[in-house]
């Protein structure tokens, strides 16, 4: 079975992200760059799909301009067989990426896409149920756990709603997004990474697609949060009591 | 302007507070840029649900009533909402952020063809609008270049809609394709609990991993809730670790609270985690490490082991409501 496995570049989840004075973006100086971490989840579970299944291909894509190679040999060195770079360098709304996702789809006729629930800088969680809409096709979001039928025709995914946790399933093609707990990804080992630089990636630019990617969604301009003032700090539970009912009366 | 569509979910034949708050939104926006509110109720029997959602004084209830959406699935609901905004000169779409509204209301959208911003925490008069990006590092402000714009609301920053005049209830019905049909509901495993949810509660108490252990939740956090009625919260450590279960996390990629009372026991305060909840009224953190960035947030920090502050603190709590 073939896999299509999205992959998004972004500042790493640990790195402090500061708001240009001017507003007009976040400062990208001694910022790292990571594989977004839902989209390593997602990687993880394909090849888990590929091993479990024995045969297949995973097939990485990722729209960007050319630093994304990165991000795609980090994928490649985890296990994925080729990648798909969309050379792209103007920014993308979640409409965008989805229309040219529907393109790649068309191509590649993958029976599953796997994407990450939501990218940690846009913080959109958009981007699959859109490529679902685009391709009429089912969409499992917040998979927690996946489970193909024997015959690889039909999927039962649980995912992570509010109050519980619900499953539903459905007929291949499908796209499934997903949550923190689906998986635990792999680190790329070091013969992965030797066997990543042999690997194929393909490079093709989003405006040779024919879609409109002029973005819907326009950021005008970025604020930093507001400060809070510090707070007090206390020892005994006697302090806090005491502060809790006299001064915030919230006891 | 045109309309303004509400789509409302229904838990059980009524409407979640989650809902009214995004009814309140839709007014918020209505009093900003126009239109009328029209709130939309899904399901095989919304009967209950419909007149209860027509005590909130939208000019109208548009009911849907179809044997393919007796439980919510994204294909089905996503095609009649496409359907209700086509047919009711809608052009703008909204729903509260919550599992379903993230799930749903993108998948419309893309159908409509339009942009969509997420989680949006205000509408302004010159049609812009506001959202956190970057776990909350960043508020962004934002344009919606389509006719239709469709948007969801953050919880927390809307009040939830007050009763109102009486509005009519329109039965509508829709066609759905075997492209809309195509997904399953197989099950739904409840997280049962007695205590007040997560998101509509006053106070919420949360567990990190400094707990170590679900044994721990349950001997040293869980009666300081239960002695505060508060709800129970969790960093994605302790969710992670199996503690608690996965409903309960808080933060970026879980769920977002504002409280009167938030307390943080034994959590960090990753920046993650700060998303969550950084906007409650009072924050307390409980830590024994005096570097712990939770305390940058807190109101008031308690620096001291857990085991022994918790109880403590329970203690004192039930006497100061004797
Ligand atoms: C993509 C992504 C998304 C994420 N989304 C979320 C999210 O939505 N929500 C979320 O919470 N996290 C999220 N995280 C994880 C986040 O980065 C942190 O790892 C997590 O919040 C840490 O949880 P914690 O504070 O419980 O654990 P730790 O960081 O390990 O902190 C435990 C704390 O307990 C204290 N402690 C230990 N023992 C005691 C004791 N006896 N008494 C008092 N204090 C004690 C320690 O001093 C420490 O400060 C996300 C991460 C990523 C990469
Ligand atoms: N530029 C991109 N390249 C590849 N995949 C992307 C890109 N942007 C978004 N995605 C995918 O879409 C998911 C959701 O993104 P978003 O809608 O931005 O939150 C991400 O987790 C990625 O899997």
């Amino acid at each position: 079975m073939k896999v299509l496995v999205t992959v998004k570049r972004v500042p790493d989840p640990e790195t402090t992200i500061r708001v240009k004075s001017d507003g007009s973006g976040i400062e990208t100086d001694n910022i790292k760059y990571v594989i977004n971490p839902f989209d390593e989840i997602a990687l993880e579970e394909a090849l888990r799909i590929k091993e479990k299944m024995g045969s297949g291909e995973v097939v990485l894509v990722s729209i960007g301009d050319s630093v994304v190679t990165e991000q795609l040999r980090t994928g490649l060195a985890m296990g994925a067989d080729r990648a798909i770079l969309v050379g792209c360098d103007q920014d993308l709304d979640s409409l965008a990426v989805a229309r040219i996702l529907a393109k790649i789809v068309e191509d590649e006729s993958p029976q599953l896409v796997l994407m990450g629930k939501q990218a940690i800088d846009d913080d959109a969680n958009q981007a699959g149920q859109m490529l679902a809409a685009l391709l009429g096709w089912p969409q499992a979001t917040f998979a927690s756990e996946v489970v193909l039928s024997d015959d690889q025709q039909a999927v039962k995914v649980t995912r992570e709603v509010d109050g519980g946790l619900e499953t539903i399933g459905f007929a291949l093609p499908g796209i499934i997004t997903s949550d923190l707990r689906l998986n635990e990804p792999r680190y790329a080992s070091l013969p992965g990474i030797m066997k990543a630089r042999k690997k194929e990636i393909k490079e093709i630019v989003a405006t040779d697609l024919g879609v409109d990617i002029a973005p819907r969604l326009m950021i005008n301009s970025l604020e930093p949060p507001t400060q809070k003032e510090a707070g007090k700090k206390v020892e005994t539970v006697e302090e806090l009591i005491g502060l809790l009912h006299d001064e915030a009366k919230v006891l | 302007m045109g309309n303004i569509l509400i789509f409302a979910e229904t838990q059980k034949g009524r409407v979640p507070k989650s809902s009214l708050i995004a009814i309140q939104a839709g007014k918020d926006a209505a009093s900003k840029l126009g239109g009328d509110v029209l709130v939309a109720v899904l399901g095989a029997d919304t009967a209950d649900a419909a007149s209860e959602a027509a005590g909130y004084g939208a000019a109208k209830v548009l009911a849907v009533n179809d044997v393919a959406l007796e439980n919510y699935l994204a294909d089905a609901y996503a095609a009649t909402l496409e359907q209700l905004v086509q047919a009711n000169d809608v052009t703008l779409l909204a729903a509260t952020a919550t599992a379903v509204g993230k799930d749903l209301l993108p998948r419309v959208a893309a159908r409509l063809g339009v942009g969509m911003a997420s989680d949006v925490v205000s509408f302004h008069d010159d049609g812009t609008l506001q959202r956190p990006m970057y776990a909350g590092n960043t508020t962004a402000t934002v344009t919606l270049a389509d006719t239709i714009k469709v948007v969801s609301v953050r919880s927390t920053a809307f009040d939830a809609a007050q009763p109102g005049d009486q509005s009519v209830v329109e039965q509508v019905s829709v066609s759905l394709d075997a492209d809309a049909t195509k997904m399953q509901f197989v099950e739904f495993n409840e997280t049962k609990s007695d205590r007040p949810n997560l998101t509509e509660a006053s106070i919420v108490v949360s567990g990190g991993r400094g707990l170590k252990s679900g044994e721990n939740f349950t001997t040293y956090l869980e009666p300081l809730v239960n002695e505060l009625n508060a709800a129970m919260g969790a960093s994605r450590a302790a969710v992670d670790a199996g503690f608690v279960p996965n409903d309960l996390q808080v933060g970026q990629t879980g769920k977002v609270v504002a409280p009167e009372l938030y307390i943080a026991v034994g959590i960090s305060g990753a920046i993650q985690h700060l998303a969550g909840m950084k906007d409650s009224k009072v924050i307390v953190a409980v830590n024994k490490d005096p570097d712990a960035p939770i305390f940058n947030v807190a109101d008031y920090g308690l620096i001291a082991d857990l085991f022994k502050a918790v109880p403590e603190l329970t203690e004192a709590v039930k006497k100061a409501k004797e």
